[in-house]
């Protein structure tokens, strides 16, 4: 049930790319978009009431293993997170760039480059 | 093995040097000269390595953390003939853009961009984990949107804007894919995933992240009906950054990551991928003939000659393998030649219209020579190397059962010869127009550069004779055939 | 209203005086988390981000022209630079002794578990990481907010500051 909320966020991310026609409402597409799929990661390493991957003194090695939620996933999102954040400061900085230039966030007007 | 880890640290450690120039070194003009000289000393060491490398087949446990627990880096045969690839066109670059990149203001920068996507592209080649592959793929292609638009005018962030939006959904895609693939298995590591799919072949849950993989490849690679930001991004981009990016990004980025995964992991049916190989020669060329700014015609030519490239990987025959690759390696070179001699053209005249260019044959010998040794090998004029692989190709279509494919094959190969020949004879046969008279040749490194892809054009037919093919291209024909055994390489 | 309030003349007396009471709060709170990564969660990326909350929180609260006198572009660019070269250092300083890329020569039972010292080099590695971040989100932040939107006529127009 949750996967298929976590799919429809991620069509929501897709069609806000390919139909919207402000840039900036494109870059929030693609925010979205970034944020579905890392929800997704994270969804995959839930184990039914596991506790938090982090090990403390007074646990016991094999009962954390056997009981704690995945961290590989965990690990996974970090970097993904600061892959879609480098991403997006791109993005939002090429706005910034092409409005100076353009005068206009309109992808129907910026369109100096033939198809 | 532990060379191959040099090809990812020095780029990495060289741009991180360029960029921390800033506040060590005072004056300008003196930062100008050390990132040039450090940037081409990092390419040319990284190149040298590469070359010196063939024939290493192992993997290398970082931090001795054993597979499933760790990151491996794996080379391989195929492995090892991208990165010299790779790394012989980024040195022939960075030779050329000491004059060119004159023209735009922070040259700094750029090295420092173009030696992080080097240490992307090195990381892609020589990685052996879903995730580790992901994260170069991203470090190159973050690199190359900034590069693509380097000068800033409202075209060139136009063209890049396209180019991020869709390289964002394709790595999108391909994260999602690699999610699933650890959902269904547990572990990251591609040998373990490999073995794990040759003993039970669960063919339906694979098939979506197969599908999400080719999808997110083939814009990469700018595979038709993917290919919409290509003849945006190649000519607003400088040209050495075009350079790389038509001759090796979406090489690497597109075909290597495509081939490695379809064939070597999911050891899958890859017969799919020879009607969208037909499908790109078929459309790339004619929409090449119409074009008057030389960069876009370049840039749909190597939309079509991938297509090459994607046909005889679609084969799935060792000759169309073979082939396939060979063709790799000529495109490379001689693209990155037609890209640095439309650089250098338009560094002495200011323009990219073929229309206003006229008879520069005169006035830039060199550029001229080389720009017309490349048209032939593309064109596919014996004895360059483009002749003997397209012949490869071509004759594995036939030898499969294919002859429809020969065919287009055939016809895609005289449109680029006729659109090649138009390009010569605009630009550089002819007469001369009054006002380019006074032009002098293009400067010193970057003729340099150009002469010696020039040469490596002609030497790399040879590769054809047994004893180099043996080493360099045969071992690659070899790991891709091979199939899961590829998981063999880790212990 | 023809001039966008945000970034260069500062906010309120109310924002500044809690700004200078919260922000050494913070700081510390990041390098907490930076340094304790191996052993809670958090690290370098989480720690970084905070650390860079700081000095964005100093730029919106007190103006450009404060935040350059305590951190010009110049250093913060050498700083990110620097926790780059200093991450690819160690781990080539690992190659180098130990003859494997990567791997921890801090011998791990030194300090026993669950100490500060009993990760290693990774802790080393969590401080590059931290300064790289903090001073690459602090300048993506200052970079972007350098142009201002102005009313001109009646079109907004945008101009470059500085």
């Amino acid at each position: 049930m949750i996967y298929t909320l976590c799919m429809a966020l991620f069509f929501i991310g897709l069609y806000g790319i390919c139909c919207k026609k402000n840039l900036i409402k494109i870059v929030l597409g693609f925010i979205i978009m970034d944020y579905a799929v890392n929800l997704f990661i994270i969804l995959i390493g839930y184990r039914k009431n596991g506790i938090a991957p982090i090990l403390d003194k007074t646990m016991d090695v094999k009962k954390f293993a056997l009981s704690s939620v995945d961290p590989m996933p965990q690990a996974m999102v970090l970097t993904a997170i600061v892959i879609g954040l480098a991403v997006t400061a791109l993005l939002v900085a090429l706005c910034v760039r092409i409005y100076e230039r353009y005068g206009t966030f309109d992808i129907t007007k910026i369109r100096k480059l033939r198809g | 093995m532990e060379r191959c880890i040099y090809l990812i640290l020095l780029p990495l450690g060289g741009a991180f040097i360029i960029a921390a120039l800033n506040a060590v070194v005072k004056s300008a003009k003196l930062r100008n000269i050390i990132s040039d000289i450090l940037a081409n000393l990092v390419t040319l060491a990284a190149a040298g390595i590469a070359l010196a490398s063939f024939g290493i087949k192992g993997s290398y446990s970082v931090g001795a953390w054993p597979p499933p627990f760790g990151i491996n880096l794996v080379a391989d045969g195929f492995s090892t003939l991208m990165l010299a690839t790779v790394n012989t066109i980024a040195f022939c670059a960075t030779l050329y853009s000491v004059n060119y990149m004159d023209q735009y203001t922070s040259k700094r920068h750029y090295y420092s961009l173009f030696l992080l996507m080097l240490a992307g592209m090195n990381g892609v080649l020589l990685s052996g984990d879903f995730f580790n592959m992901f994260v170069f793929i991203e470090i190159a292609s973050i690199s190359s949107y900034a590069l693509v638009g380097f000068g800033t005018e409202a075209e060139e962030l136009e063209a890049s804007f396209k180019y991020m939006v869709m390289g964002g959904i394709a790595s999108a895609f391909m994260l999602l894919a690699v999610a699933m693939l650890y959902s269904s298995f547990g572990v990251l590591n591609m040998a373990d995933i490999a073995r794990a799919i040759a003993v039970s072949p669960r063919a339906t849950t694979l098939k979506f992240p197969l599908f999400l993989f080719i999808i997110a490849f083939a814009i990469k690679g700018a595979i038709i009906p993917f290919h919409a930001w290509l003849p945006d991004a190649h000519p607003s981009a400088p040209a050495p950054v075009s350079a790389m990016l038509s001759g090796v990004l979406i090489k690497t980025l597109g075909i290597y990551a495509m081939t490695r995964i379809i064939m070597n992991i999911f050891a899958a049916d890859v017969t799919g991928l020879a009607p969208l190989g037909i499908i790109s020669i078929i459309i790339g060329m004619p929409l090449a003939l119409g074009q008057t700014d030389i960069k876009r015609l370049l840039a749909y030519s190597s939309i079509s000659q991938v297509g090459y490239i994607v046909l005889g990987l679609g084969l799935g025959t060792p000759l169309g393998i073979f082939g396939a690759l060979f063709h790799l390696i000529n495109h490379s070179i001689f693209k990155s030649l037609l890209f640095l001699n439309s650089g250098a053209v338009a560094y002495r005249l200011g323009t990219r219209e073929l229309n206003d260019m006229g008879g520069l044959n005169k006035v830039m010998p060199i550029t001229g020579g080389t720009s017309f040794i490349a048209s032939l090998s593309i064109a596919g004029i014996p004895p360059f190397n483009g002749f003997f692989s397209k012949l490869i190709i071509i004759l594995a279509c036939v030898k499969a059962g294919h002859t429809g494919f020969a065919l287009w094959a055939v016809a895609g190969s005289i449109l680029t010869l006729s659109s090649f020949m138009k390009v010569q004879k605009l630009a550089f046969f002819g007469k001369i127009a009054e006002k380019h008279k006074g032009i002098k040749e293009a400067p010193l490194l970057m003729s340099v550069s150009v002469v010696i892809l020039a040469v490596l054009c002609i030497a790399s037919s040879f590769l054809l004779l047994p004893g180099l093919r043996n080493i360099t291209l045969q071992p690659a024909v070899d790991a891709l055939l091979a199939g899961a055994e590829y998981a063999k390489i880790i212990k | 209203m023809t001039e966008n309030n945000s970034v260069s003349g500062g906010m309120s007396e109310l924002v500044k005086t809690v700004c200078v009471a919260v922000e050494e709060f913070i700081f510390v709170f990041g390098c907490y988390l930076v340094i304790y990564g191996h052993l809670s969660p958090g690290g370098g990326f989480a720690g970084g981000v905070i650390l860079a909350a700081v000095f964005i929180l100093i730029m919106l609260a007190f103006g450009k022209e404060r935040i350059l006198k305590i951190m010009p572009r110049k250093r913060a660019a050498f700083i990110e630079s620097l926790g780059a070269l200093l991450f690819l250092a160690v781990a080539w300083a690992e190659l180098y002794i130990s003859g494997i890329f990567f791997r921890n020569f801090i011998p791990s039972s030194a300090a026993g578990h669950f100490k500060l010292m009993s990760g290693g080099t990774i802790l080393i590695y969590n401080i590059a990481i931290a300064l790289k971040v903090m001073a690459g989100l602090f300048l993506v932040f200052f970079v972007l907010s350098i142009t201002r939107v102005i009313l001109e006529g009646d079109k907004l127009k945008m101009v470059k500051k500085q």
